[in-house]
């Protein structure tokens, strides 16, 4: 019987959550790594088991975790992810040069084929990859050496690469997305890379149209639609048709069209979901209402899935990596929330139920679909 | 023998408990003593000092004989008391929080 685990990143330490098919009786283990910042945990498509997590903290920086048990026991492997060449500058807050300085990782991204493959997106923005899987690391330079990296500037959250696909019809074609210099694509395994930003308007920089610098929080693909693409940016929910090339705005008549993650069902691909916040001044629900918004129709149309949800007093938040969906039948569709609760519609968003009430924020969430 | 205290986040990461042991050779510097500690335990590394720089990472603080030793130079010898094992040279995670 299939069942599924969902990989649980807090600000505390990393959880495991698994069930079977029914998804309605779950157990819980964690905290792993306690006390240490869980950015993301995801497993490899090619072998379940093997599971890699980014660990980090302000004091002792960078550590990544690997399990290849499903997530039981874990083993460190290499941390040790160096610029090649010169590193050079972005922009800092203040408009100001500011040399590249490795923070930490906030996206695993493992290949499709090969477990031991696995791209690591990190700030200060660039990305990494490991073929030996995850004991050392090797920088893919000429997306942080792009023209136009010397503009680049951190949003609040500091200046990260936080979003990974790799496109499953072209094993050439890698999306990246950077907050605040907005989405990138490669075409060539990552030797060179291009701004795929035409069409984003962003009220916030002093060019709305301009080619980088747009503060894109998430992008999303189904994998039998690769040319597709779901962007919620800063502001907006913005779908492109032509793989980046151009985008159109497609918020229609979501209540507000700010938010941070977005996730496509897993076998509608036209199905979409985010979860949309009141402002980038008040990072909570309108009206205390915790509401996904689901639109069958690739953007546009949007309606509010509320049922199992706190419609009252509630002002969590829900982090761009906080989203997931399984590959069951119905979808499951699930998110964490700052306020440490991991929610989960086994029907595709028509219900809602908390998996866990009471974990640290959640910075991530993830599913495997187990066999 | 030199003995250290980690903190516990570091003791967890390492799986040891209590302090590390260490013979070091020739003159103990703040150097030679993270360069035997991350020898004998790998997955230090970076975790007090940066990969690149070797710096002492922001946060993280170094103490003997009730000094603070975070800004000495890291090749000036240590205190003979770290040296002799009388008084264990302390990994410090600095205070911070609100």
């Amino acid at each position: 019987m299939s069942s599924v685990r969902v990989l649980v990143g807090t600000r505390k330490g990393a959880f495991v959550l698994q069930s079977d098919a029914t998804r309605d009786r779950w157990s819980v283990s964690g905290p792993h790594f306690a006390g240490w910042e869980i950015y993301h945990v995801k497993g490899s498509p090619a072998d379940p088991n093997r599971i890699y997590a980014s660990q980090s903290s302000s004091w002792f920086g960078q550590i990544v975790q690997r399990s290849d048990d499903g997530g039981i026991t874990w083993t460190p492997a290499g941390n040790r992810f160096v610029y090649e060449g010169t590193p050079g500058t972005h922009q800092w807050y203040d408009g100001t040069p500011h040399p590249w300085e490795f923070a930490r990782v906030w996206h695993f991204e493992p290949a499709r084929e090969d477990p031991d493959v696995v791209y690591a997106g990190v700030e200060d923005a660039a990305i990494f990859k490991s073929t030996d899987g995850a004991s050392t690391w090797q920088e893919l330079p000429a997306l942080r050496t792009h023209p136009s990296a010397p503009q680049w500037q951190p949003g609040a959250g500091g200046m990260c690469l936080h979003t990974i696909i790799l496109d499953p019809a072209d094993p050439k074609r890698i999306f990246v997305a950077i907050s605040a210099a907005g989405a990138f694509r490669s075409d060539d395994g990552g030797e060179s890379w291009r701004p795929i930003n035409r069409g984003l308007k962003s009220n916030a920089i002093p060019q709305q149209e301009a080619e980088v610098g747009h503060c894109v929080h998430r992008l999303a693909m189904h994998p039998s639609n690769p040319n597709v693409l779901f962007m919620q940016k800063h502001w907006d929910v913005m779908r492109s048709d032509d793989a980046g090339e151009t985008w159109r705005e497609v918020s229609g008549n979501l209540p507000t069209d700010f938010g941070f993650p977005i996730d496509v069902h897993a076998h509608e691909p036209q199905t979409i979901y985010v979860v949309p916040i009141k402002s980038d001044s008040e990072h909570f629900p309108i009206d205390g209402q915790l509401r996904v918004y689901r639109s069958r129709t690739g953007g546009d149309e949007w309606e509010p899935l509320t049922n199992g949800l706190p419609q009252k007093d509630c002002y969590v938040n829900v982090l761009r990596d906080a989203m997931a969906v399984d590959g069951l039948d119905p979808c499951g569709i699930y998110f964490g929330t700052t306020g440490g609760q991991v929610y989960v519609s086994p029907d595709s968003g028509e219900t809602w139920n908390a998996i866990v009430h009471d974990l640290p924020a959640v910075l991530s969430v993830e599913v495997q679909t187990l066999a | 023998m030199i003995r250290v205290v980690l903190p516990a986040h570091l003791r967890a990461l390492a799986r040891l408990n209590g302090e590390v042991h260490l013979e070091l050779e020739g003159q103990v510097t703040q150097r030679a003593l993270l360069d035997a500690l991350e020898s004998r335990y790998p997955v230090l590394r970076g975790t007090i000092r940066d990969h690149t720089t070797q710096k002492r990472r922001a946060y993280v603080r170094f103490f003997a004989c009730e000094r603070d030793l975070s800004h000495e130079r890291p090749d000036v010898p240590l205190p003979i008391e770290v040296v002799n094992g009388a008084e264990p040279f302390l990994v410090v995670g600095a205070m911070a929080g609100g």
